[in-house]
């Protein structure tokens, strides 16, 4: 084994171009299959919310039913001088030209910032909207919990919702991944009469008689700071600093045309 | 030393975990559901194989000087293409991995092999040695997957076995072993049921 300072630096030198086009590579011709996973599962999530997933679903052909759009927060308009298909929500939220902070009253979802623009899914039927896909985020009791909310076209009944990413404590907070709680959202609304924001998850489970039923949710036991996160969420992102103006608008056009 | 011998005596008589106790912590992180075990016992193996065998073929040209950060370099290298591997044809688990899969660098088992074996022994005898290793790990981590899957969430490879409470079944599942540190129970018990069988292992005082 020989020691000499020369050596030494030609096996390093070596081994390490070696190591170096092995690894590049890999990430190289792995690369475009990675991307279509990485898109296919980005489409899952969004079908899932919107109840149009199943086991045997294709999801690049179920996907063909939903458009994108870009909207503006502050005006609840859509942009239409952003292409939906180039613009991409993650950098987005890290663009300064986008960013945007929250003031403290109403940053109840606890984000502290986000982007003006916000890519929404409408699924069509027929050549007309059905159901409204939204990105929500917020905080739960340890994490950011990220999920998609899909109203009926009426942009106040949900049509369903899950979340993609959490990192909430598992079997308590991390119920909210439990199919049978999800499954109490279809038909529960966002919106009071006044169209303010409503979700409300109780402590224990909600009795279908009482009052406002409509806009309670169970809460998961043993779990309250998730639960409060999940409200807050749903809150934040219903208030005129999410999505409200834009479903606002969404409910005066269906008036409008009828 | 025979194929038979460097493939199986890491399992029961010279286990990494059990008897050496190298390779604890990722033997917390991926142990709640047994999928994510057989995909990280296969990875952990076939890393240290290969790694093992590129050092042994290299064993005599390393410069004594740089030996570790030469073994480094592989098994990173190795760890990094197997990552992309996942992320390619096992999107959905790898996913749910994150970390771990890169983190198996800094799994002792790995560098130990290379170290302690694979400079001193033949190609062929290193790479049975490191998949060896990689079996002996992953016994163990799927005994700790099978108990901590079961009982924490009633199911096995995400069958459902034992109908849980909250879905309408009887059975109330057991919410610390959802959480990493309940594998370190486990893993206890087990070394004690193998130094029970094996008394030879037990440490002198």
């Amino acid at each position: 084994m020989s020691e000499s300072a020369g050596r030494t630096l030609t096996v390093a030198t070596v081994l390490c171009g070696v190591c170096s086009v092995l690894v590049a590579g890999a990430v190289v011709i792995l690369k475009p299959k990675q991307d279509i996973n990485r898109e296919i599962d980005f489409k899952k999530n969004i079908l899932m919310s919107a109840g149009l997933l199943k086991e045997t679903t294709d999801v690049n052909k179920a996907f063909e039913q939903v458009d994108s759009v870009v909207v503006d927060l502050e005006t609840g308009e859509i942009v239409s001088d952003i292409d939906p298909a180039t613009f991409n929500q993650d950098k987005a939220d890290k663009d300064p030209n986008y960013i945007q902070t929250i003031e403290k009253q109403s940053d109840i979802a606890g984000i502290k910032r986000r982007a003006k623009y916000q890519k929404v899914y409408l699924v069509k039927k027929d050549g007309a909207i059905d159901q409204i896909v939204l990105h929500i985020y917020g905080k739960g009791l340890w994490s950011t919990m990220k999920g998609f909310l899909s109203l009926d076209k009426d942009a106040v009944t949900v049509r369903g919702f899950n979340f993609y990413s959490h990192a909430e404590t598992p079997g308590l907070g991390g119920e909210i991944d439990n199919p049978k709680w999800l499954a109490q959202w279809p038909g529960k609304k966002v919106f009071d009469e006044n169209m303010n924001p409503a979700v409300d998850v109780v402590k224990g489970s909600v009795d279908t008689n009482s009052a406002n039923a409509e806009y309670k949710i169970d809460g998961l036991s043993g779990a309250t700071l998730t639960s409060v996160g999940v409200e807050n969420t749903f809150r934040f992102w219903m208030s005129n600093v999410g999505y409200g103006k834009f479903l606002a608008n969404l409910r005066n056009e269906v008036v409008n045309e009828d | 030393m025979k194929t038979k011998e460097l493939l199986l005596d890491p399992v029961l008589k010279n286990n990494p975990i059990a008897l050496q106790v190298l390779g604890i912590c990722s033997a917390l992180a991926v142990t709640s559901q047994l999928k994510q075990v057989v995909i990280m016992g296969a990875a952990v193996s076939l890393v240290t194989g290969i790694s093992s065998l590129m050092v042994s073929v290299l064993r005599n040209s390393i410069p004594n000087s740089i030996r570790i950060i030469v073994q480094m370099t592989i098994a990173a290298s190795a760890v990094i293409i197997a990552d992309q591997l996942l992320k390619a044809y096992v999107y959905d688990v790898s996913k749910q991995m994150s970390v771990y899969i890169g983190l198996i660098i800094t799994n002792c088992i790995v560098m130990g092999r290379m170290e302690g074996f694979a400079m001193k022994n033949t190609p062929a005898a290193s790479f049975l040695d490191g998949i060896g290793n990689g079996l002996g790990y992953s016994v163990i981590l799927i005994a700790v997957g099978i108990v901590r899957e079961l009982f924490g969430s009633g199911k096995l490879f995400g069958f459902s076995i034992l109908p849980l409470t909250t879905e309408g079944g009887w059975y109330q599942s057991n919410g610390l072993l959802l959480l990493p540190p309940s594998a370190f129970f486990i893993i206890g018990c087990l070394i004690w049921i193998i130094r029970i069988i094996k008394p030879e292992q037990v440490e002198n005082d």
